[in-house]
């Protein structure tokens, strides 16, 4: 009984509040410069916030601001928006096969949750991840987007440079740290990523791809090149 | 006003690709061969997201990039907790800069 409602815990919302404070830490200085940039884009307090409330994805929000400040028109905008975030479906349709079996109503609350960073803390855990654990990663993400944006909104500015600089890493080093215990465990991981890092280091590098298209089609390439991969060594193993 | 329907404009199609597979698929038993392939795209997308970001973050000097990647690599490596490795991170960041590097 005890053990039960032990491991209950370590499954559940609070487990997933902890395990998404490195992503709040990691979203605090590009929030506060989200909204800096907003603020001398010309967007209210209120516009600023709205936006970080409503759409909650950073590259697609750093985007608009760019095509705001160009003077774009409300098509453009939110076509480059839609764009910029296709590499989604691929994070929801896999973060399908981790969570546990759940109601629409619940699942159509928590997608809205999903970014790559959320994506990559629920989906890189051990066994099936209960909605609970997912709703606390993404609350915390989430509370951390949107105060912060306001907050730089507010003082106008971020951090001292220094720090700024620094905490930049934030969000590669929480990735890092995901990987490395996978990577250590099983050589596929490191087929896997290492395939994906070549091919998008190939296609943003050499401009073929932008950056939304380039990780969505690298990452599907090399799921689907390993997949195939590995099934052939095993047809070949039972010959 | 006109700001807050574009906002409107672009929650809307952020959500469609976020909320679509994990609602339409809740209950489906997919063919094996992509059930793998999804289970392999969390370790693909890392890779992606890591590679080559990581050795931009400061644009104009590759070596910081390069420093912190370093820094959290080896302090995952060792085994530290997710966020130790993003707060070692960017101590040795920190360091790394008030040393003039």
């Amino acid at each position: 009984m005890q053990m039960a409602a032990v491991s209950e815990q370590k499954s559940g919302f609070k487990a997933g509040i902890k395990a998404g404070i490195s992503i709040a830490v990691g979203y605090l200085p590009v929030a506060l410069t989200f909204g800096l940039l907003a603020k001398t884009t010309g967007l209210t307090l209120f516009e600023s916030v709205l936006m970080s409330l409503l759409v909650f994805a950073g590259a697609a929000q750093y985007i608009s601001l760019s095509l705001i400040a160009a003077g774009a028109g409300a098509a453009v905008i939110i076509f480059n928006t839609f764009i910029v975030n296709i590499r989604h479906f691929l994070m929801s349709a896999s973060l399908n096969e981790k969570m546990e079996p759940e109601t629409r109503a619940k699942k159509s609350l928590y997608a809205f949750g999903l970014t790559d960073e959320t994506f990559t803390v629920i989906a890189t855990r051990e066994g099936k991840t209960t909605t609970g654990f997912a709703l606390g990663v993404m609350l915390i993400a989430y509370g951390s987007w949107v105060v912060n944006t306001g907050i730089g909104h507010v003082i106008g500015a971020s951090l001292p440079e220094f720090l700024q600089q620094a905490m930049s890493i934030a969000l590669y080093a929480m990735f890092v740290g995901l990987l490395v215990p996978s990577l250590k465990k099983e050589m596929k991981v490191a087929y896997l990523a290492g395939l994906a890092a070549v091919l998008n280091s190939m296609f943003t590098l050499t401009g073929l791809l932008d950056t939304g298209w380039a990780i969505a089609a690298s990452t599907l390439i090399s799921a689907m090149a390993v997949e195939v991969l590995t099934g052939l060594r095993k047809g070949a193993a039972l010959k | 006003m006109n700001m807050v329907l574009i906002i409107i404009g672009m929650a809307i199609v952020t959500y469609i690709p976020r909320v679509l597979p994990l609602t339409v698929l809740e209950g489906k038993e997919l063919p094996p061969f992509f059930q793998g392939v999804l289970k392999n795209i969390p370790y693909a997308v890392l890779g992606a997201l890591i590679f080559p970001g990581i050795l931009f973050i400061q644009p104009d000097d590759i070596w910081f990039g390069i420093a912190g990647a370093a820094a959290a690599f080896i302090l995952a490596f060792l085994g530290a907790d997710v966020m130790i490795v993003v707060l070692g991170a960017i101590a040795f960041l920190s360091v790394y800069m008030l040393m003039g590097g």
